[in-house]
């Protein structure tokens, strides 16, 4: 059952990849507010998948990859939908939206490995490492999402056409702000979900083996994500210098994602 | 009245049809001539752009088959033209004219061509005698109501519309001008403008820099900002959030340096330039910097044309201009065409009576003044009760069409004398 409430969630979430691919080039109030109803549809969807997931198990199971996926793709939708509530725009749905159904699609779809928990380890810290980092993440994205939308406005207001006027892209410094606060939310749940990550492996291991290629990759992901903060903070970088940074700091967290297929201590198993 | 207007143009007939039509600068002329002998039709103006191809006619009596003419002139089937065409009489001919004029019914809404091209079809028709009386009333009309459109909407791209337009923009890259900060280098009509309505949506402080120090204090004073020293503008531009420059400077007065610096200064935060001046203060260069945004005249110019929502309402305000305009066109032309005559009518009587206390005068010797005076109310009181009822029925004509059938009565009745209805004409024409 779980699936299939999912499943009909990612169809929702697929409305919203449309919004994203036309949005690139033009916008409209219709379309924003179709996309906006999808999302709310899905997140609804979504939200019984989850609850369903954990009274079936009895338990929080973050620990099926797919269920992190899932829970990931829903966090990143709260996310979105906190800054629509705040700022009344749905423009960083055009980064946001794509990741969200990529990683539903990943998650309603097919058999997903396990993750391998030493029988030692104490679940709930797990669980909380992992909301923890999945909060930075979703965070991450959208600060990403805002600068690409920055990017977008920024050249359409270069480029004096009339577009510059009549699209409805949010203004120029609200999209920074947009992208500056999500950064800084989510820099402490990084660094909390990091720090708690590092607990539970020296609790379980007695050790932390740094040269272990996810803590390896996530501690890089970590130290571009505070270049991103330092950076921003001290210099004021914004636009294409801020948008390159958040896009390598999304592409040092999806390398330290995938990084869980090799790590010897954070790994995932065949069930 | 007696006006008609029947044309084509860009949205009731395909190029293909109006190429047709088109008549060449160089025949005007002749067919301006050609139209006023055609039957019916007392003065005609045609006009003929790449978009439109329109006769406009004074027709005896409302009368005037202009469609016939355009067939006969370019040999055409009544069944090629008719779909194409439309026709308009009175007050609706008359809106026509204002509104293509003012450059409403244009492709391209406020573009200022259009009027100039008026002007000459207007210079030709006078010329060959084509337009001499009311046509030319209402043709000096239409040009000052498309001055008027032009001045008190932003139909034109107008200095108004500039100045809303880089408000739009400002808004655009920082939302909020809320506690922004502008700045003006020269101190120019333009820039006065704009950052008044800068100002009008929220901008904070306002800087102004000026050659002439004076200049700039009076400026600022009027803005209860700060006048700035034009030397220490590279100190402290970075301070404003936009800059509008309008000075007379022939080499640019912002370079690329300059924004650099002015960014480090402001940790990268955005500063929109706003270039009015011709030639340019801000080098183009400048946009190209990520935080500087540099818009000149041309591009404000640009973002105005398409600024549609604007545009609308502007044209919905031109709309409005040209309906009062036509409405009082219409009142002057009737007094005008009924009060030459209640004035010869008054004259007359007038002479008839002069001359009848004369000729009693003459008979009765000297008059005490008191009976000076009552034979001078006697006979006064006379034409008064006599000239009531026809000048009543005058007026009340001149707001109906039988006007010129009451005035030809009037005048065979009592014999008034037509030369001077033209003299009077042109007389009170030349005030308006």
């Amino acid at each position: 059952m779980p699936i299939l409430w999912l499943r009909v969630a990612l169809g929702c979430y697929a409305v919203g990849l449309l919004y994203a691919l036309v949005a690139l080039t033009r916008s409209s109030d219709w379309l924003n507010k179709t996309a906006l109803h999808a999302a709310y549809l899905g997140m609804l969807f979504h939200f019984v998948s989850l609850t369903e997931d954990m009274r079936l198990s009895g338990q929080i199971t973050l620990t099926s990859v797919h269920n992190a996926e899932s829970v990931l793709a829903f966090l990143l939708m709260v996310a979105f939908m906190l800054v629509y509530l705040g700022y009344k725009t749905t423009s960083p749905g055009i980064i946001v939206f794509p990741v969200v159904f990529l990683l539903t699609l990943v998650a309603a779809t097919g058999e997903q490995p396990f993750l391998e928990i030493p029988p030692d380890v104490r679940k709930s810290w797990v669980i909380v490492h992992i909301i923890l980092i999945f909060t930075g993440y979703a965070a991450l994205i959208v600060s990403f999402g805002a600068s690409v939308v920055y990017l977008i406005q920024e050249r359409t207001l270069k480029s004096k056409k009339s577009a510059g006027i009549l699209s409805r892209l949010p203004a120029l410094e609200l999209i920074d702000e947009i992208g500056y606060r999500s950064l800084l939310m989510g820099f402490p749940f990084m660094t909390l979900g990091l720090i708690v990550g590092t607990m539970v492996a020296q609790a379980t291991f007695g050790r932390v083996d740094f040269l272990d290629p996810k803590i390896l990759l996530s501690l890089l992901m970590w130290a571009v994500y505070l270049l991103m903060v330092y950076t921003r903070w001290n210099a004021g970088w914004r636009g294409r210098r801020a948008a390159y940074l958040a896009a390598g700091a999304f592409l040092a967290a999806v390398v330290a994602w995938s990084a869980n297929y090799f790590s010897a201590i954070h790994r995932f198993v065949q069930s | 009245m007696n006006f008609r207007l029947i044309g084509v143009n860009h949205n009731t007939a395909p190029v293909e049809v109006r190429e047709r039509l088109a008549i060449r600068e160089s025949r005007l002329p002749e067919a301006l001539r050609e139209f006023v002998q055609h039957p019916g039709v007392e003065e005609g103006l045609i006009l003929c752009t790449c978009n439109r191809v329109e006769l406009l006619a004074r027709t005896r009596n409302g009368s005037a088959d202009l469609a016939g003419f355009l067939q006969n002139y370019f040999n055409l089937q009544p069944t090629e033209l008719e779909s194409h065409l439309y026709d308009y009489s009175e007050h609706e001919a008359v809106r026509h004219l204002f509104r293509v004029a003012s450059s409403l019914d244009s492709m391209v809404v406020g573009e200022a061509q259009i009027l100039g091209q008026v002007k000459e079809a207007y210079a030709t028709a006078r010329a060959v005698g084509a337009v001499h009386s009311q046509l030319d009333l209402l043709l000096t009309r239409a040009f000052a109501v498309a001055k008027r459109v032009r001045s008190e909407t932003a139909v034109g791209s107008s200095a108004v519309s500039v100045a809303s337009v880089a408000v739009e923009l400002a808004k655009k890259i920082f939302g909020s001008l809320q506690g922004k900060h502008v700045y003006l280098v020269g101190a120019g009509k333009m820039s006065e403008l704009a950052a008044r309505h800068l100002q009008a949506h929220g901008a904070a402080s306002i800087f102004v820099a000026n050659r002439t120090y004076e200049r700039a204090l009076q400026l600022a004073a009027k803005f209860n900002g700060e006048a700035i020293h034009f030397s220490e503008i590279y100190n402290t531009c970075d301070r404003a959030d936009i800059v509008i420059t309008s000075t007379g400077s022939p080499v640019a007065i912002f370079h690329r340096q300059h924004a650099e610096m002015f960014l480090s200064r402001r940790r990268n935060r955005p500063m929109f330039f706003i270039d009015i001046a011709v030639p340019r203060d801000v080098d183009p260069e400048m946009n190209k910097l990520d935080g500087i945004f540099v818009y000149d005249i041309d591009d404000l110019q640009q973002a105005v044309s398409s600024h549609v929502a604007d545009r609308k309402k502007e044209a919905e305000r031109a709309e409005a201009i040209i309906n009062s305009e036509v409405e009082r066109f219409q009142a002057r032309l009737q007094t005008l065409e009924v009060a030459p005559t209640i004035v010869s009518l008054q004259d007359h009587l007038e002479t008839i009576r002069q001359a009848e206390i004369d000729r009693v005068r003459g008979r009765l010797g000297p008059l005490s003044p008191e009976q000076e005076l009552a034979v001078e109310a006697l006979t006064r009181g006379i034409v008064n009760k006599i000239m009531h009822t026809p000048v009543t029925a005058l007026k009340t004509a001149a707001r109906e069409a039988e006007a010129t059938t009451l005035i030809d009565l009037v005048r065979r009745l009592f014999n008034l004398q037509a030369q001077e209805k033209e003299k009077k004409t042109v007389k009170s024409g030349d005030r308006g």
